[in-house]
């Protein structure tokens, strides 16, 4: 076997692998263990199950929404059924699916590793952060279970705090609590990524996942504590009536909406931006190729975690607000737009002159890229003041945040997962029916949300019950693309779960991926290194593998 | 190839049902439709351009083709190329956006004004010819309509897509849009801010009639009484004639002409009194006191109604000389010290 002919080497252990007889699953066993575990791959795993549990609960509601909206009678439940319907569906899916999806599970479970670092800077604050996050899904599910929610995601008021009779202090106290969790994980990791790098491992030589990873931190760090007090703000006014937001009782009514959305936009990108980190690393291995432009990649990152603080009030262009600041927030939310166009087309000119290889996190990030691109240039309609106007508050809205947030950010979890899946198990999944689920979902993401666009145009209302029946067709393709988007979601967790026992053993390094995390064992041992590792050369540096791959070959053999 | 008949009436009835673009029922449409076809162009480009990249280097550096990988480092002069290009799409979509933002949301001096009130879950539209209508509108053909818009009660948003405008109504604020309809027809009205229970059915259907129905329409359904009359009797009921006679002694200051001109407060800032001044006068007269008087007005929160502000709002704005106020003043006053006499009040 020769390694110099071809990037694509093979470790020597590749066929005889197996699973180590020590690692970070079998180290203690029974549940207190993992409850009590302060490591952090464990408390990753635990997120993975939570996070999980949250989205198909989330996903269930996306389904009931959909299936009300293929008559425009409002037929299958009653409205008020139907609002939280939605609330819930938003609730879950922000709070407590995508804003921990990518950095409290794979990011969780890899960060420290790939900087050579045996944990995160605070392991308890890290299982802390867990149980925050615990207590805040009980207490939503409490408010579901009370009897739901109906505000909608956004709690705008004064709706939520005078005039509806659900369980919106239990909802929002649950986004209080669950907001801790993810600024004790940001906390957590820009403390690592500051104190713990192993020796040699510079800012340069860091993956783009963890530079990613590191911005969303930051912005959970700063705009998560501006949630909370917004929404304690809503407690209060609902139930001692200081009046901060109600015009009636002296509040300004536009003040909660810019307290709202100075985290909720960042909040996108808190989202999308370990994300984007989990496709750089995607596209740099199956392609056996350094990331093109690394240091634009990583600062673009930065400048989207810098301008994504000052262009909330894109979201308000419609409620009355200075025609000159609309301006302003305008030209700065095209201006946000720009750091996402370079990422995009580094990805691409990475694949330039590579070695590429089909499997299936790359066939998840081929999506991310094509549906990123659509939900971002979707978003330049949004910023342009003139248009906003016609299409804010429609479908349109609705398809372009669900082709970021879905076609974007949930094909780069899934992507990530599964390329992350024989590290964490030991084990591969299976990968036929993987690529038959990645392409699955990408057919029924694009039936189900490409109509929405249209149907925004048309002027559709989001949140609406019940609709004009001229809209009927647009409808039902639509919720046809999402039962298609169910099964892509479903074949997963089904398959996964079945890998875990039965999937192949991966051995260390079954994408012969450069980064940290895959020159050791799979899955790792508690304490992640034997010795801490010196790094003396850059990330995605597929020259050193080689030569490593050869001398270690000479070595055994 | 033969298409079963039944499919073919199936695709008709859809083609032919269904919608796929809105109607161009106004003035600003166009404008509006040009710029999402240019956004259209730059996304279909954009989406080509990186299709192109991915697919045709996935073909040509498959692993099957290019075993070895080139390490390349990265391009200034590529990176540079897509970052000013995309750069300078975006800053012309500002641009453009922005001049469109402005056409929409700058009524021309010589619109039409009607009220709309929004709450939960209907539209009232309140003409100044004293018609008023739910969850419906007319509006004559190719003249200028602005409507000043309040919510009562939460965040509504007024939208009519054939028009391509909208705007959200603010309980305790006025906001305002304006267009200029070109077909007749009838049109949807959403609300589009989620605002309750039944926000779905917060919608309405705005007519646009041929300037001579459009007169049939407002002689036929006039309530007999305008906005400016019924605020007429507003303000005489409030009592607000007794300070704002207009005389040079009131304690109140005169309210003749005040609308349009510039005040001065007494924490001597200057404003101009538009109709959002005059309403918030009324609910917060603490905040507003003409500079010269003493800050003696109650507040009338709660104890009128959006409408009845409006009314009263109308009223003051037609308000040009003091004469009818002084009249009714002097009525009532008369009234009081003969109470056993009803039915006296001159019209």
């Amino acid at each position: 076997m020769s390694t110099t002919s071809s990037t694509i080497v093979n470790l020597p252990d590749q066929r005889t692998a197996t699973i180590p007889k020590k690692n970070y699953i079998n180290a203690e066993d029974g549940l207190l263990s993992w409850l009590l575990t302060g490591d952090h791959k464990r408390i990753a795993m635990l997120y993975l199950i939570s996070i999980t549990f949250f989205f198909f609960i989330g996903g269930i509601f996306a389904g009931l929404i959909r299936l009300e909206l293929l008559t425009p009678q409002p037929d299958l439940v009653a409205s008020d059924t139907y609002n939280k319907l939605f609330s819930m569906h938003g609730i879950i899916m922000v709070f407590l699916f995508l804003v921990p999806s990518v950095p409290a599970t794979v990011g969780n479970f890899l960060m420290p590793i790939m900087i050579g670092a045996k944990d995160l800077a605070f392991p308890k604050i890290n299982l802390l952060s867990w149980y925050l996050y615990v207590v805040g899904g009980i207490m939503t599910l409490a408010a579901l279970v009370l009897g739901g929610v109906d505000t909608g995601w956004t709690f705008t008021t004064p709706l939520s705090t005078h005039y509806v009779n659900t369980h919106v202090v239990t909802a929002g106290l649950a986004i209080f609590v669950a907001g801790f969790s993810s600024i004790f994980t940001g906390l957590n990791f820009i403390v690592t990524i500051h104190r713990m790098r192993a020796p040699g491992m510079t800012w340069f030589r860091m993956p783009l996942f963890v530079w990613s990873n590191y911005a969303a931190s930051i912005m959970m760090v700063l705009g998560t504590p501006v949630l909370a007090i917004t929404l304690v703000l809503v407690v209060l006014e609902r139930t001692i009536h200081i009046g901060v937001f109600d015009p009636s009782l002296g509040g300004d009514p536009l003040l909660f909406q810019h307290l709202f959305w100075f985290y909720s936009h960042p909040a996108v990108y808190i989202m999308i931006l370990p994300g984007m980190g989990v496709i750089s690393e995607i596209i740099s291995t199956f392609s056996r190729k350094r990331v093109f432009g690394y240091t634009a990649v990583a600062f673009s990152s930065v400048a989207i975690a810098v301008f994504g603080f000052f262009v909330w009030e894109h979201h308000m262009f419609i409620m009355g607000v200075s025609n000159y600041s609309a301006l302003v927030f305008s030209l700065l939310t095209m201006l946000v737009a720009v750091p996402s166009a370079i990422k995009v087309f580094n990805w691409s000119f990475t694949l330039q002159k590579g070695s590429i290889t089909f499997e299936t996190p790359m066939l998840y990030a081929f999506a991310f890229i094509g549906l990123f691109t659509i939900g971002g240039l979707t978003g330049v309609f949004l910023a342009a003041l003139g248009m906003d106007i016609h299409l804010t508050e429609t479908y349109f809205i609705v398809a372009h945040f669900h082709y970021v947030m879905v076609g974007g950010m949930l094909m780069a979890f899934l992507g990530g997962v599964h390329f992350w899946w024989p590290k964490m198990t030991g084990r591969m999944y299976p990968e036929s029916i993987s690529k038959l689920s990645a392409v699955t979902s990408f057919i029924g993401f694009n039936l189900t949300f490409m109509p929405q666009f249209i149907l925004g145009y048309l002027g559709m209302p989001r949140r609406y019950h019940a609709y004009p029946a001229e809209y009927q067709v647009l409808n039902v393709l639509s919720t046809a693309g999402a039962t298609v988007l169910g099964i892509g979601f479903l074949m997963p967790l089904i398959y996964l779960t079945w890998s875990l026992k039965y999937g192949a053993i991966a051995g260390n390094n079954p994408w012969q991926a450069t980064g940290l995390e895959w020159q050791i064992q799979s899955p790792p041992l508690t304490e992640n290194f034997i010795e801490t590792p010196v790094i003396d050369y850059e990330a995605y540096d597929y020259e050193w593998l080689a030569k490593k791959t050869e001398q270690e070959v000479t070595t055994v053999g | 190839m033969h298409i079963s008949p039944v499919l073919w009436q199936f695709l008709v009835k859809w083609l032919t049902n269904s919608a796929l673009f809105p109607r161009e029922a106004s003035t600003i449409a166009p404008y509006a439709d040009a710029l999402y076809f240019f956004l259209l162009l730059i996304t279909v480009v954009g989406l080509v351009l990186v299709g192109a990249l991915v697919f045709g280097f996935s073909i040509r550096y498959r692993k099957e083709r290019n075993p070895v990988a080139t390490q390349v480092e990265g391009s200034t002069l590529l990176e540079a190329t897509w970052t000013i290009i995309p750069l300078a799409l975006f800053l012309i979509c500002f641009v453009w956006g922005a001049l469109l933002y402005f056409r929409i949301y700058n009524p021309p001096t010589n619109a039409m004004n009607i009220y709309v009130v929004g709450k939960q879950w209907m539209w009232k539209a309140e003409h100044p010819g004293g018609q008023h209508e739910i969850n419906n509108l007319h509006v004559p053909m190719g003249v200028p309509v602005q409507l000043t818009m309040i919510s009562q009660d939460v965040f509504h948003s007024f939208s009519i897509p054939d028009f391509r405008v909208k705007r959200e109504v603010i309980p305790g604020r006025y906001t305002t849009v304006w267009f200029e309809a070109t077909t007749p027809g009838t049109y949807h009205i959403f609300c589009t801010q989620y605002c309750g229970t039944k926000h779905s059915g917060m919608i309405g259907e705005v007519t646009v009639l041929t300037p001579d129905e459009y007169k049939k329409w407002t002689e036929g359904s006039t309530s007999g009484m305008s906005l400016a009359q019924n605020g007429e009797r507003l303000f005489a009921s409030m009592g607000c004639n007794a300070c704002h006679t207009g005389d040079a002694a009131a304690r109140g200051p005169n309210l003749a002409g005040v609308y349009g001109s510039k005040l001065r407060l007494t924490n001597g800032s200057e404003v101009l009194v538009n109709e959002a001044y005059l309403r918030d006068a009324i609910l917060n007269p603490s905040q507003h006191v003409t500079a010269g008087y003493a800050p003696i007005m109650p507040t009338y929160q709660g104890q009128i109604s959006e409408e009845g502000l409006i009314d009263l709002v109308e009223y003051l704005k037609s308000l040009k000389t003091n004469y009818r106020v002084q009249q009714t003043l002097t009525t009532s006053e008369s009234n009081q010290a003969a109470p056993m006499t009803p039915g006296v009040v001159k019209p």
